[in-house]
């Protein structure tokens, strides 16, 4: 039995959720490999031979490739596909966009977002923004799979694989690149970060969530998160949305200042190691998910823990 | 150009649901039943294209039980045109609703395709791509902006880190994030108007769609609780508790 692990990576650099990824194939068992799509992204592909546990990178090198065209990489991986029992995707942004067709095309279920491996055909995956957990199993003689990052550990690197290059292939081109607007950014990713402070309705406007938050997370080298509400009132760009339809994160810790925590919006952080709640309601349901709430007006108490820390 | 808009019925985003004591599910019965948020953006979204002159007819689109044909006439109040009900008393699983929708893309040769692109109850995130993949045809997910024109899609996409713009080609097919629009209030006159709208019903079988699930739920349980912490009395209490309790900072 052979996993083949699809690489999250931008072309310069393999991305942390391949990590995730490749610890739950590792809890599916089999040889794994990890293909890594993309263009010029040599060094994403040595990166990726460099984590424990793979046995081998597949690198197809192909301009096509390059933006990640959902097209272009589900024919690549089809194209790899027989001989794998399982195809893992981080269900990431990219990883979402592409598993559902690699499926399609091959007649199988996907199994979205699986937190835990019970064997290598049954898996916990969290339904209704996470208010239960569902045990699946798929009949199918191949699983593809899309994993919840903060489901797994990170595997460690010390890893010393063969990359080999395969064959690219070409992709439908009736979808083409335009461009993509990075947010510039010195902070660690949103899904990565090991601190996050969070923002919500309560901000008031985009200049206050800057002018209060930032300072704050400057200080503990966070990264910046919103609510839902935030983003829906400009307060914050859209890609900072922690929640059961944005970002799912797991830091070490959690700051929520003046989130009142709607279910969709737990969803997204309840798995936090700790989780800190700053809001003047004493009856806000943030309460009842944070090990540490402090009752008070966010535009006091934030500069007040600026200085404290 | 006719739109194809697919909508799900799904239990209200406001309701916290309980799972059921025996495992097998969750408790769905007498809880509040509504359009998935996304398809109703896709269906604005749609509409919108109608407006502006860009399409000639959406069509609304909705598989599964009888009672669909209350979310279907609530996207005919928002504007679509007509409705299919594809209708059917087995669970659905986003491969076998891909597989109906790509017999009745075959059928009604639609521009475009714009579905949400999760559904809150399953939260799985596939239909979309997976018809986009039987069809044929380009994608464009998780938008947060769509112009039309000249056979072209622009799409401006949701993705990690920022957005991205892609250009598909149509037909094609368009999945939706909160922020591509805030849907219409549904008024009065224009659900009077959607009761007298065409709605048409078929069967999976009449479309040749073997619909048998190929994932079996084994058992639902609770997710693990996370019981609430302690109120710290101000900010000195707080760092004191971060630093030598927790050990986080």
């Amino acid at each position: 039995m052979a996993i083949l692990v699809i690489a999250e990576h931008d072309n310069a650099s393999l991305k942390g959720a391949t990590l995730n990824t490749v610890t739950a194939a590792a809890a599916i068992g089999g040889d794994i490999h990890v293909l890594v799509a993309g263009h010029n992204a040599g060094a994403a592909a040595a990166a990726a031979a460099q984590v424990a546990g793979v046995a081998k990178v597949l690198h197809a090198d192909d301009a096509g490739l390059g933006a990640s065209l959902a097209e272009n990489v589900a024919a690549q991986v089809l194209a790899l596909a027989s001989g794998y029992s399982h195809i893992l995707f981080p269900a990431t942004a990219s990883g979402k966009n592409v598993a559902p067709r690699v499926a399609a095309k091959l007649d199988v279920a996907q199994i979205s977002d699986i937190i835990k491996v019970i064997s290598p055909d049954t898996f916990d995956r969290p339904v209704y923004a996470g208010n239960a957990i569902a045990t699946v199993q798929s009949a199918d003689a191949v699983k593809v799979i899309t994993v919840r990052t903060t489901g797994f550990d990170p595997a460690v690197m010390g890893g010393s694989a063969a990359v080999e290059a395969v064959a690219t292939v070409a992709g439908n081109g009736k979808a083409s690149f335009v461009g993509r607007e990075v947010t510039k950014s010195d902070r660690p990713e949103l899904t990565a970060a090991k601190i996050i402070v969070s923002g919500g309705r309560a901000l008031g406007s985009s200049e206050k969530f800057n002018e209060v938050l930032t300072p704050l997370a400057d200080k503990l080298g966070a990264a910046l998160g919103a609510s839902r509400a935030a983003v829906d009132a400009g307060y914050a760009p859209n890609d900072w949305q922690v929640g059961q339809t944005g970002k799912i994160v797991a830091p070490g810790l959690y700051v929520a200042c003046g989130i009142s925590g709607a279910i969709q919006h737990l969803a997204g952080m309840k798995d936090s190691k700790v989780i800190v709640a700053i809001n003047k309601d004493p009856e806000a349901p943030i309460f009842s998910v944070a090990d540490y709430g402090l009752e008070a007006d966010l535009f006091v108490a934030v500069p007040e823990l600026i200085s404290a820390l | 150009m006719k739109v194809l808009v697919p909508v799900k019925r799904v239990v209200d985003y406001n309701v916290k649901v309980r799972v059921k004591s025996d495992g097998t599910g969750v408790d769905i019965a007498n809880v509040k039943m509504s359009m998935n948020p996304f398809d109703e953006i896709a269906v604005e979204e749609a509409v919108r294209l109608k407006e502006k002159g860009a399409v000639t007819e959406v069509i609304a689109v909705s598989c599964g039980v009888a009672q669909c044909q209350e979310t279907l006439r609530t996207a005919m109040a928002i504007g679509a045109d007509r409705a299919i009900l594809v209708e059917t008393d087995v669970e659905l699983q986003p491969l076998a609703v891909a597989k109906l929708l790509k017999a009745l893309v075959d059928k009604e040769q639609p521009g475009l395709i714009i579905l949400g692109k999760q559904a809150i109850d399953d939260d799985c995130n596939q239909t979309g791509q997976m018809l986009a993949a039987l069809a044929d045809l380009p994608q464009a997910t998780f938008a947060s902006k769509v112009e039309v024109a000249d056979g072209v899609a622009t799409v401006t996409r949701e993705v990690d880190g920022g957005l991205e713009t892609l250009k598909v080609s149509l037909p094609a097919v368009i999945t939706t994030d909160l922020r591509l629009n805030e849907p219409r209030y549904v008024t009065l006159p224009n659900i009077m108007k959607a009761k007298k709208k065409p709605l048409e019903t078929i069967k999976p079988e009449d479309l040749g769609v073997d619909v048998t699930p190929r994932i079996k739920t084994l058992t639902v349980s609770e997710p693990p609780k996370r019981g609430a912490g302690v109120k710290v009395a101000d900010v000195a209490a707080l760092v004191a508790k971060l630093k030598n309790e927790a050990k986080v900072i």
